[in-house]
């Protein structure tokens, strides 16, 4: 009950500033322009979007989900906010679920309103619509996994912009560790790095990504991905907890 | 209605509030005076349930604030000392969200904003954006949060700062009014809040209660003047709050 006051406040806040609106247009945009640039979209002519078009989200999403959410607890650190919720009778856990389904709504809508891509391909080709909601999937996955990482982050302070580099500098860790240019100049150095390469794609985000999107995802992976997600979630509610002791 | 027995709190080895007891009970306003650091607001956010304490026992009308805090917290209405809002909303959608934070719905909802909205005189600015309110307005909006369920018990901090002189008139005044039917505690630096609004009032220093008694009897300790006896009890420098 509670968990959806405090969810319904989040979304609403979220489209009565600019928030939303510029999270939905620039992730649209900068997707798009690098689906047709780098992911030379025109010329693979690929039907399944995946190596044109998904494959950069995560490397957006690492910038742009903490970008998005870096106020969820800084912000109610800052104005003081937390000590409302703090002294009404409600549990913490369903402030902290009900703003951070409040911005998966967020991304959610993001991802969905990129569908003139899917569009085109259509017009293109003959795309198989199981392998794209897989590359949705994949893509929502991540951004939840970037959610929670932001949520933790920016229960620690009350100052957004920390929140925001300290959020975009663990997402970008996770997402180039595993990311295929970086391991392959890992790979180069030589074989003794065979255990190396594979311990960082099994930490990194893409080999995860990757798995979901071409709709093959492991329960290793969604155990790793959820894991990420429950603990960064338990440890916001440690940290709000013992911040106040 | 409030009980508080050796309440103390320590931030590191530094005791805030130190083995603090009181009580405030039906139609009783307590006033919570002391210099800046004293400890006014830590004791009230261990009081209203949002800090933990280091030692001591709260009961909220017979309920323990530190074993049962959900339904303890159901008893208090609490004005933070910053008066805090989320700034996005209108003043109505904010009444409305602490509203249904307390667990009322449908038309009980509807009448205990339009009531706070009436109590707090907020009418000509409720569809404003919290944002672009002027002080004197968000700390009546906030103070109106804390009227919604009508509670048995109100707790608020600095309720008169950053007010004109006329809204601090007002605000004394419904405190008194709520004070009849409630148990009110409120603090304050301002000495004539005691004599306007208290029908009870303790002074605090360094975390420590350094008087206690009716306006009367203080200003009859201090030689007649509350001004001497505050001078008095409490330190002059306290550390940096
Ligand atoms: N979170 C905190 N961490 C460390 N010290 C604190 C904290 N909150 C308050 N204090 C200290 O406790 C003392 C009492 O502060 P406070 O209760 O805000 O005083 P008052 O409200 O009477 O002005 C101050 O010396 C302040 O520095
Ligand atoms: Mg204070």
């Amino acid at each position: 009950m509670n968990m959806l006051t405090i969810f319904k406040r989040e979304l609403t806040s979220y489209f009565t500033q600019p928030t939303a609106y510029a999270i939905v247009i620039v992730f649209g945009f900068l997707s798009s322009l690098l689906a047709f640039t780098l992911g030379q979209f025109w010329n693979v002519a690929d039907a399944s979007l995946n190596g044109s078009f998904f494959v950069y989200h995560p490397l957006l999403l690492m910038i742009l989900v903490p970008a998005v959410s870096m106020r969820q607890w800084a912000d109610e650190h800052y104005t003081g906010t937390i000590e409302l919720l703090g002294t009404y009778p409600i549990k913490l856990r369903s402030a902290i679920i009900g703003k951070f389904l409040a911005s998966a709504v967020v991304w959610a809508l993001a991802l969905a309103l990129t569908f003139p891509m899917i569009l085109t391909v259509n017009y293109l080709g003959d795309p198989d619509p199981w392998t794209i909601f897989s590359g949705y999937l994949g893509s929502f996955l991540v951004c939840l996994t970037f959610l929670a990482i932001t949520t933790l982050v920016s229960s620690f302070t009350r100052d957004q912009v920390v929140a925001l580099i300290v959020s975009v500098a663990i997402c970008c860790l996770l997402t180039m560790i595993g990311w295929e240019p970086v391991i392959n100049e890992v790979r180069r150095t030589g074989p003794e790095t065979k255990e190396a390469v594979e311990l960082m794609t099994r930490v990194g985000i893409f080999s995860h990504f990757f798995d979901a999107t071409l709709g093959r995802i492991s329960y290793a992976s969604l155990i790793y991905l959820g894991g990420i997600i429950s603990v960064c979630l338990l440890g916001t509610n440690l940290a709000l907890k013992s911040q106040r002791a | 209605m409030i009980e508080v027995t050796g309440l103390t709190k320590r931030f590191g080895p530094k005791a805030a509030v130190d083995d603090l007891s009181f009580s405030v009970k039906k139609g009783e306003v307590l006033g919570f005076l002391g210099p800046n650091g004293a400890g006014k607001s830590t004791t009230m956010r261990m009081v209203t349930g949002f800090l933990p304490v280091t030692a001591g026992e709260i009961s909220i009308c017979d309920i323990s604030m530190i074993n049962n805090p959900q339904e303890a917290k159901r008893k208090i209405g609490y004005l933070p000392e910053s008066a805090p809002l989320y700034n996005d909303m209108s003043v109505q959608g904010f009444l409305k969200f602490c509203a249904s934070m307390r667990g009322l719905t449908g038309s009980a909802r509807r009448e205990a904003v339009a009531k706070s909205i009436e109590t707090c005189f907020l009418e000509s600015v409720y569809r404003q954006s919290v944002g672009t309110l002027s002080k004197g307005y968000r700390h009546r909006t906030c103070l109106a949060q804390s009227l919604l369920h009508d509670p048995e018990v109100l707790v608020l901090d600095e309720p008169t700062d950053g007010l004109d002189p006329n809204q601090k008139l007002e605000v004394r005044k419904l405190i008194k009014n709520l004070g009849k039917e409630k148990a009110i505690l409120f603090s304050t630096h301002i000495l004539e809040e005691v004599t306007a609004a208290c029908t009870r009032a303790v002074i605090v220093d360094q975390g420590i209660i350094v008087a206690d008694g009716t306006p009367k009897e203080l200003e009859a300790q201090g030689g007649g003047s509350l001004y001497d006896l505050f001078h008095k009890v409490t330190t002059f420098e306290t550390p940096a709050a």
